[in-house]
């Protein structure tokens, strides 16, 4: 009797270390995403210094965004240069952290590869962005160079063409998160049993063999959360292509993501249609968030 | 025979190895380099064409900045301030609330844990609407308080957090300290919190990061020039408008912001990248 | 202290006997304040120099009595702020090595908010103040603001803009040596007159004299001119000029400005989004001029836009005013053209200007006196104006000054070879018409151009595509228009 009561009188202590997270989620989340919800169904812009709105209009905010195909369309820009960086990072990263720690390599300067790799990562997103403009600007240094060596006979216009800025966003997005993602990777694949790869090698299993067949199931967890966090990273993308293309998105909307969008609808203050698109933002990620996790879940079941 | 051709192989693999590495570290570096070799070059210079040896501008260049328009050294100190209290709230509470989760059986564990995993998909972004204008009810717009305070909801980080601690936190732990007489507030703050010590050098780093690089709400939120962070700084930057200046002085900009925090991890980066990577290793 | 405290004791002396020679009652104090250096002047005959200086400060000084202490400025950059600094008499700088710390005229305090312009962000910050200036507490009362031509309209036909016949400023008497183009850009709806600017930034055709003499075999204006007069001719020119290696202008955006200005009809009509058929000749001579690689597509400012400032850059044109001539075009940079006096001044194939800042009272401001002066003094006077040309080199806004000007042949620029431009801005000025200008012209103007730079570099196929993107991109910046 005595000792149910004190387990209850502890477990009371799980809602008090809970209040924290709940209240500020609550107040600077929850509050917040539902504002947005309600938003989306009225029609609420600035235009100028004129307020039209709110006047209730129903779904018509959701018509609107979804008949006239933009949201695909930059939805389709937004996965494209995620997967332009992402399909680079995170093989990279498994061969990276695979060779980090094979301790039959026995890798030399792994501290400073480390620390290079890991560097991007620290670089505001917006102070590179700023930087490959400038850097891949039609007399930048990179044409410069590349004029230089023979290679080009004409500046090259990177920032005009689609699939050149498409690939910039994506190199950078590569480069800022190919080292972070090893580091994880790595702090998985240390955490596994060494009695494990050492019981392979021991049975005759070859290096790639090894990877595949006993790091890469027992790296699941840790390849779910980085593929998870990643993709809605992704979704998310806005700093890079922002400022790279200083909001517009171009050349012809190619590098317009949904979130810069969003952001163009908020900046024009019309909160009707923001909010609409959030909400319907809000859902795309979650289908997609649910599907990788059902989808590497499934695989790795057998 | 086979261990030499195991040997061989290991060779051809290492050399391999190292060409992959070097060709990346030369991939991650390159620009910084472009980047220092043009901020120390006049704006003259530099429409000329590349060279790829510094110039003698720099302080010019440095000059330049330091009396420009652009508060580049609030826009610094606001920027370190915002990334470290966000960092610290965020690996804390994220820790408690890790905590709550794993070391109690109250009955809404259940809904809390999913419901949490659940919200962890809903990007800041598509609330930011709702955000703004209930910031600007409660008067909060030009402030710090709605970009440190929200961190502590960090379900992200609550994730990384939970998964950590299931492989090093026993409850035997716990409940020893708790026929110690330790209470729950203290076992947490002397034992677990150490114990986490780890994944809370990752996280740390990680939120501070991302709270540094941060554009998009900052932008939403800051409008006084004197409360701007470095990446709203940047982004006026590259408004047409300042182009016409120097570009010396544009690069000088950029390495600003950007070569401090290099340095500071060039110092920190043994404990930096040591400790991410210790977070794997538990035991 | 002891020097401010006499100027202050000098001052009343001097309000109360200027009060007294007004003689009239509640407003008498805003003609005392405009004849600051009119009644300093007097001043000098008899007082010495110390007196002068306290009588200026103290006709302004004194509004400020029963009006508010703080003087709040909205600006998006330092210009206006240096100007007010160096030539407003009698304003004193907190910080003589940063303007922007503000100052203080006689007993008000000067305070400056920038709010850069990118991003709409100076905009948006207008938009959320000023509506509420009349609730915002004293010191915090936005009292004048800065705005630029292509916004403008958005705020003058709104209600939180003062008309300058409200301050006491008559349009005709106070501002008639003005261009009639500077007020079109700040007349309301009904007619009402409500902001001035110090600048006509009317603008022209700036080439370069060495290529003028090789392809065009003169570099004499009218010459040039001649062979630059319409757009037909302007395009022919460029076929020339791409025969010995040189591009027309730097970019397609260096002649934007000049169709656009030319319209026959605003952008928007009845809520409708219409693009004038300048704007589609714009567009349909810069692709014919890119697909004969006559022009480049260069961003303005960039830096492949400023190389045509060395001769190496093979331009043959620019298009700008006078702020561009003198300050834009790499004047202190050894071996550019401007440095060695290398390009010349024309009119163009269309009058056009390019910037400007004009300034507006925010209405319920607490300083409508001081708004006044400020006002005055810094668009009228002809002193002051005199000092900005000399200094700043701002083409200013007074037909009688420019004309004098140009008559002076010292007033040639150094950029010019010694060609005097000031003759052809005048001219330009005056032919400059802005009545079809419409709230949305920013936003319509840098759309447009954005969507075309698409079609231009082959990223949309047609024209028609290029519309389409620009169409949206217009429904997405401003949700109550339409468009085709």
């Amino acid at each position: 009797m005595k000792k149910t009561s004190k387990v209850v009188e502890y477990n009371k202590w799980g809602y008090i270390f809970l209040i924290p997270f709940t209240v500020v989620y609550a107040i600077f989340q929850l509050i917040p995403l539902i504002s947005t919800i309600y938003n989306s169904f009225f029609e609420n812009f600035r235009s100028g210094l004129k307020q039209i709105g709110p006047n209730f209009i129903g779904f018509a905010n959701y018509a609107k965004i979804l008949s006239d195909g933009d949201l695909w369309k930059y939805m389709g820009n937004t996965m494209i240069m995620w997967i332009i960086g992402f399909v680079p990072q995170i093989l990279v990263s498994l061969l990276l952290a695979a060779w980090f720690t094979d301790p039959s390599l026995r890798l030399k300067c792994q501290q400073f590869f480390k620390t290079v790799i890991y560097l991007p990562n620290l670089i505001m997103a917006s102070a590179f962005a700023m930087l490959f403009f400038t850097l891949f600007a039609d007399s930048g240094p990179v044409n410069s160079i590349l004029i230089q060596m023979g290679i080009l006979e004409k500046p090259f216009s990177f920032m005009s063409s689609v699939t050149a800025t498409r690939c910039l966003v994506g190199l950078m997005n590569f480069l800022m998160w190919f080292g972070n993602t090893t580091i994880l990777l790595m702090a998985g694949m240390m955490g596994i049993d060494q009695s494990l790869f050492e019981a392979a090698e021991v049975d005759g299993a070859t290096a790639g063999q090894i990877f595949r067949k006993v790091t890469l199931p027992l790296l699941r967890p840790i390849l779910v959360y980085v593929m998870i966090t990643s993709l809605i990273g992704g979704l998310q993308m806005f700093d890079v292509p922002q400022i790279l293309t200083n909001g517009s998105g171009d050349p012809a909307r190619s590098t317009l993501t949904m979130i810069m969008w969003l952001n163009k609808h908020l900046y024009s203050k019309n909160f009707g249609m923001g909010g609409a698109l959030s909400v319907l933002l809000f859902l795309v990620t979650g289908v997609l968030s649910i599907a990788v996790f059902k989808m590497t879940g499934t695989n790795t079941d057998k | 025979m086979e261990k030499k051709e195991n040997g061989a192989s290991v060779h051809v693999r290492r050399v391999i190895a190292y060409i992959v590495l070097i060709l990346l570290s030369f991939l991650c570096l390159v620009w910084f380099y472009i980047l220092f070799v043009n901020a120390t070059r006049s704006h003259q210079e530099l429409t000329r064409g590349f060279r790829a040896y510094p110039s003698t501008h720099a302080f010019e260049n440095w000059f330049n900045l330091m009396h420009s328009s652009q508060p580049v050294v609030t826009g610094l100190v606001n920027s370190l301030v915002i990334a470290a209290l966000s960092a610290f709230l965020c690996t804390y509470f994220s820790t408690m609330t890790a905590y709550a989760i794993h070391a109690y059986r109250f009955k809404l564990r259940k809904f809390a844990y999913t419901f949490i995993l659940a919200v962890m998909m809903i990007p800041t972004q598509v609330t930011a609407l709702g955000f703004i204008q209930l910031m600007t009810k409660m008067h909060l717009m030009d402030s710090f308080i709605p970009l440190v305070i929200p961190s502590i909801a960090a379900p992200a980080t609550f994730f990384y957090m939970k998964q950590y601690m299931d492989s090093v936190l026993s409850i035997s732990l716990v409940e020893a300290a708790r026929i110690d007489g330790s209470g729950e507030f203290h076992t947490f703050n002397s034992i677990v919190l150490p114990l986490m010590k780890p994944a809370v050098a990752v996280q740390a780093i990680f939120t501070f990061v991302a709270s540094w690089n941060n554009y998009f709400t900052p932008a939403l939120i800051l409008h006084d020039d004197n409360k701007k962070t470095l990446p709203i700084l940047i982004a006026q930057l590259r408004g047409a408008d300042f182009l016409k200046f120097d570009m010396g002085q544009v690069y000088m900009m950029i390495a600003f912001s950007i070569f401090p925090v290099i340095i500071v991890y060039l110092v920190l980066s043994r404990n930096i990248v040591g400790g991410v990577t210790l977070g794997g290793v538990k035991e | 202290m002891k020097k401010k405290l006499l100027s202050t004791l000098l001052a009343s002396t001097m309000v109360a006997g200027m009060l007294a020679g007004c003689g009239s009652s509640s407003d008498s104090a805003a003609p005392a304040a405009t004849q600051a250096p009119a009644a300093a002047t007097e001043a000098a005959t008899e007082a010495p120099a110390a007196a002068t200086e306290a009588a200026t400060e103290a006709a302004t000084e004194a509004p400020a009595a029963d009006e508010g202490k703080v003087l709040n400025i909205q600006c998006w950059n330092e210009e206006f702020i240096n100007r007010l600094t160096d030539h407003y008499p009698g304003y004193e700088a907190n910080d003589a090595s940063d303007p922007t710390k503000g100052g203080k005229i006689g007993d008000v305090e000067v305070k400056f908010t920038i709010t850069p312009s990118d991003d709409n962000a100076y905009q948006n910050n207008l938009d959320t103040i000023l509506p509420e200036n009349a609730n915002a507490s004293a010191d915090d009362k936005v009292d004048i603001f800065l705005m630029e031509a292509d916004y403008a309209l958005k705020y003058v036909n709104s209600d939180v803009t003062m008309n300058l016949a409200d301050l006491g400023i008559d349009a005709d008497k106070d501002l008639g040596d003005q261009f009639q183009y500077t007020k079109d850009i700040v007349t309301d709806a009904t007619g009402n007159l409500k902001g001035a600017s110090w600048q006509a930034c009317s603008a022209g055709l700036i080439y370069n004299r060495a290529a003028a003499k090789e392809v065009l075999g003169s570099d004499d204006p009218a010459d040039v001119q001649e062979a630059v007069k319409d757009w037909d001719t302007f395009n022919a020119t460029a076929a020339k000029l791409k025969e010995k290696g040189y591009t027309i202008t730097s970019s397609v955006n260096d002649t934007y400005r000049v169709y656009s200005n030319n319209v026959s009809a605003p952008w928007v009509q009845d809520g409708k989004v219409v693009i004038d058929d300048n704007i589609k000749k714009w567009a349909d001579d810069s692709k014919a001029l890119l697909d004969a690689g006559e022009t480049n597509n260069y961003e303005l400012w960039s830096d492949d836009w400023n190389k045509g400032f060395y001769p190496d850059g093979k331009v043959f044109c620019y298009f700008g005013p006078a702020w561009l001539i003198n300050f834009s075009m790499a004047p202190d940079q050894d071996g550019s053209i401007a440095k060695d006096g290398g390009w010349g001044f024309c009119v163009g194939p269309q009058s056009f200007y390019w910037g400007g800042t004009w300034i507006a009272a925010a209405a319920g401001t607490d300083n409508p006196t001081l708004v006044k002066d400020v006002i005055l003094t810094m668009t009228t006077d002809q002193d002051v104006l005199k000092e900005i040309v000399e200094k700043d080199y701002d083409c200013v806004n007074s037909k009688s000054l420019l004309t004098s000007l140009a008559a002076d042949d010292s007033f040639g620029l150094p950029v010019l070879g010694g060609q005097n431009p000031y003759g052809e801005l005048e001219k330009g000025a005056e032919n400059v018409d802005m009545s079809n200008i419409s709230d949305y012209d920013q936003g319509c103007n840098e759309e447009f151009q954005t969507a075309m730079k698409g079609f231009f570099d082959g990223n949309y196929k047609t024209y028609d595509d290029a519309v389409a993107a620009f169409n949206k991109a217009i429904v997405e910046k401003y949700p109550e228009l339409t468009t085709d």
